[in-house]
């Protein structure tokens, strides 16, 4: 696999990094290097092989459907970068 | 004082030789003298000292545990109600905790005292502490090395004695490899144990805290403090409670240690390979008998982990987008520059890779190839262990290729970085328990790490082995301050 400078465009853009033009050919080559090493387990054959997601046969648990938290919007707002009202302030999405 | 056990300091607070409020001077005064290791984020002296001001209080009434009033360093990563937690990254600067991780409240209940939060690789990923956005931490053996990571800082306050133990977390070796590194012993649970709440969120399906200390004996207090159900971690295991110390005297006469064959070969470094193997000999006098064993898919667990511990983490560290917490950019156009902006300013260059890394492989039309392929070498790995368990009781080797490299010396090549987690990312794959306890020197005077890696649940069984290791040596009782003395 080659990975182009637009390859890795596109990937930050999906994961909403900005990255300048003075960086992405090093960043391009770092994540080439990358690919080389993991592109090693495409060679094993695996079509009999189960996916495995997790170490222990954990079933997802459910709770009573009940209040658990208390209203705490003031400490968890005093951390944020923007806020007004209760509210937190972002740039305007809609006209 | 300060080369005390756990319990030792216990009976000495129990005897009212020292109250944990002089206790916590002393390390609090060490911590801020070793400022130039940069082991810690933050220290505040103040909410230290009330902790431990409480902790007299339960002495004087008689109600104290096995660790009230000892105080106790924690990895940046777990949040602590009030204090600063960082992560080790720009992004999280100022964020103060405003809750407990289940980890912090375990410890709270049980009287200890929180004396600071250690310095880390960001967001736990690397294997040197050079990622953090603090600075690198100094290896307390030779200041020109790295101290291993990500969880540097705690390894290096505890071989440094600037705190008697200290959490980790250990995604693909990161309590495991910086306690081989300086010289020190930590424990990698099994997957599920310590409850993953408020600990702040790498690959969520291998990180797991643990305890590093300077003795296997430690590490069992510390593990009956943290192991324990908590409804608030999806994946927390609900099993009836275990003392951890209750097997540390156990004679190891009959007991099966598997050696791997592929932790032996091409790229261990033969002074690591030499204490190894004089490790094993004092083993086989203590009774274990030695047997081979193979794990034939080892070298593929670093593509798989490069594939899953990224994907993960895409995920996971989504949620950092300057809304309701953390960094936020000071100037852009709109929401979408905002987010970019803010992400590719409170993130480092490491972050920022694995992230991307991640984002490739669940992108549409690549998800089968990278990101299931991994998910089935992850079971072909997991069976690997399952074999092996069927010829042996524990597997030994060694925890890192080599000793401490020099600060600087991977830093500019990722790949050459990973490859240095070759003996420890199998075992987060696997969700098995994995630990590292000193077992000599090699080259420069620099500590080498003898890797334990157990069955599902067969920590009491480690510390054990652990336990009588270090009852017929010394390597754990070295000290910076002293030298190495091979």
């Amino acid at each position: 696999m080659r990975l182009s400078v637009e390859d890795v465009q596109r990937i930050a853009t999906l994961a909403r990094i900005a990255v300048s033009e003075r960086d992405i050919d090093q960043v391009a080559a770092q994540l080439q290097g990358i690919f080389g090493l993991i592109e090693q387990m495409q060679a094993v054959d695996t079509r009999a092989v189960e996916p495995m997601s997790h170490a222990q046969e954990v079933v997802l648990r459910l709770r009573p459907d009940e209040v658990s938290e208390t209203d705490r919007r003031e400490q968890f707002q005093a951390v944020a970068p923007a806020v007004e009202a209760g509210l937190y302030l972002v740039p305007k999405v809609i006209e | 004082m300060i080369n005390a056990s756990l319990s030792e300091l216990a009976l000495a607070l129990a005897r009212k030789e020292i109250s944990s409020g002089e206790l916590t001077r002393v390390f609090l005064a060490r911590a801020q003298a070793a400022g130039n290791l940069n082991a810690f984020i933050t220290l505040d002296a103040e909410r230290s000292l009330a902790q431990a001001a409480a902790a007299d209080a339960r002495i004087a009434a008689g109600t104290a545990g096995p660790l009230t009033g000892i105080p106790i360093a924690h990895k940046d990563i777990f949040c602590a109600r009030g204090w600063r937690t960082t992560c080790g990254s720009r992004m999280l600067s100022n964020f103060v905790a405003p809750y407990d991780a289940h980890v912090i409240e375990r410890f709270n209940e049980a009287g200890a005292v929180i004396l600071g939060k250690t310095n880390m690789d960001e967001f736990a990923m690397g294997s040197s502490n050079e990622n953090s956005f603090f600075g690198p931490v100094r290896n307390p053996w030779d200041r020109d090395a790295v101290p291993g990571g990500s969880s540097g800082g705690s390894a290096a306050a505890v071989a440094a004695r600037l705190a008697p133990a200290a959490t980790g977390t250990d995604t693909g070796g990161s309590i495991r490899q910086p306690a081989a590194l300086c010289g020190v012993s930590g424990l990698k649970p099994t997957y599920g144990l310590v409850s993953r709440y408020g600990m702040i969120a790498y690959a969520s399906s291998l990180d797991q805290g643990g305890p590093m200390a300077r003795s296997a004996a430690d590490l069992a207090l510390l593990l009956n403090t943290m192991v324990g159900f908590d409804a608030r971690d999806s994946t927390s295991l609900r099993r009836a409670e275990e003392d951890y110390t209750r097997e540390l005297e156990r004679p190891l006469a009959g007991l099966r240690i598997g050696l791997p064959r592929e932790y032996f070969g091409e790229g261990l470094s033969d002074d690591v390979a030499r204490a190894v193997d004089a490790a094993m000999g004092q083993l086989r006098q203590l009774g274990c008998q030695v047997v081979d064993v193979a794990l034939p898919n080892t070298r593929l667990s670093i593509p798989a982990y490069y594939v899953l511990a990224p994907a993960e983490a895409s995920s996971n560290l989504a949620r950092y987008d300057g809304v309701r917490y953390g960094h936020r950019a000071a100037e852009y156009a709109d929401l979408r520059d905002m987010y970019m902006k803010t992400r590719a300013e409170g993130f480092g260059a490491e972050v920022q890779r694995r992230i991307l890394v991640g984002t490739y492989v669940l992108s549409h039309g690549y998800y089968d190839a990278y990101y299931v392929q991994a998910q089935k070498i992850r079971r072909l790995i997991a069976q690997d262990f399952a074999a092996a368990f069927e010829q042996c009781d524990l597997i030994a080797g060694p925890t890192s290729p080599s000793v401490a490299f020099d600060i600087g010396a991977k830093s500019q090549d990722p790949v050459q970085m990973y490859l240095s987690d070759i003996y420890t990312i199998a075992v987060n794959l696997a969700g098995l328990p994995g630990m590292s306890i000193p077992c000599g020197f090699g080259e420069r005077a620099r500590p080498v790490g003898l890797q334990l890696i157990g069955n599902y649940f067969a920590e009491a069984r480690m510390l054990n082995v652990a336990h009588r290791f270090q009852r017929a040596t010394d390597w754990h009782q070295r000290s910076p301050a002293e030298g190495a003395r091979t």
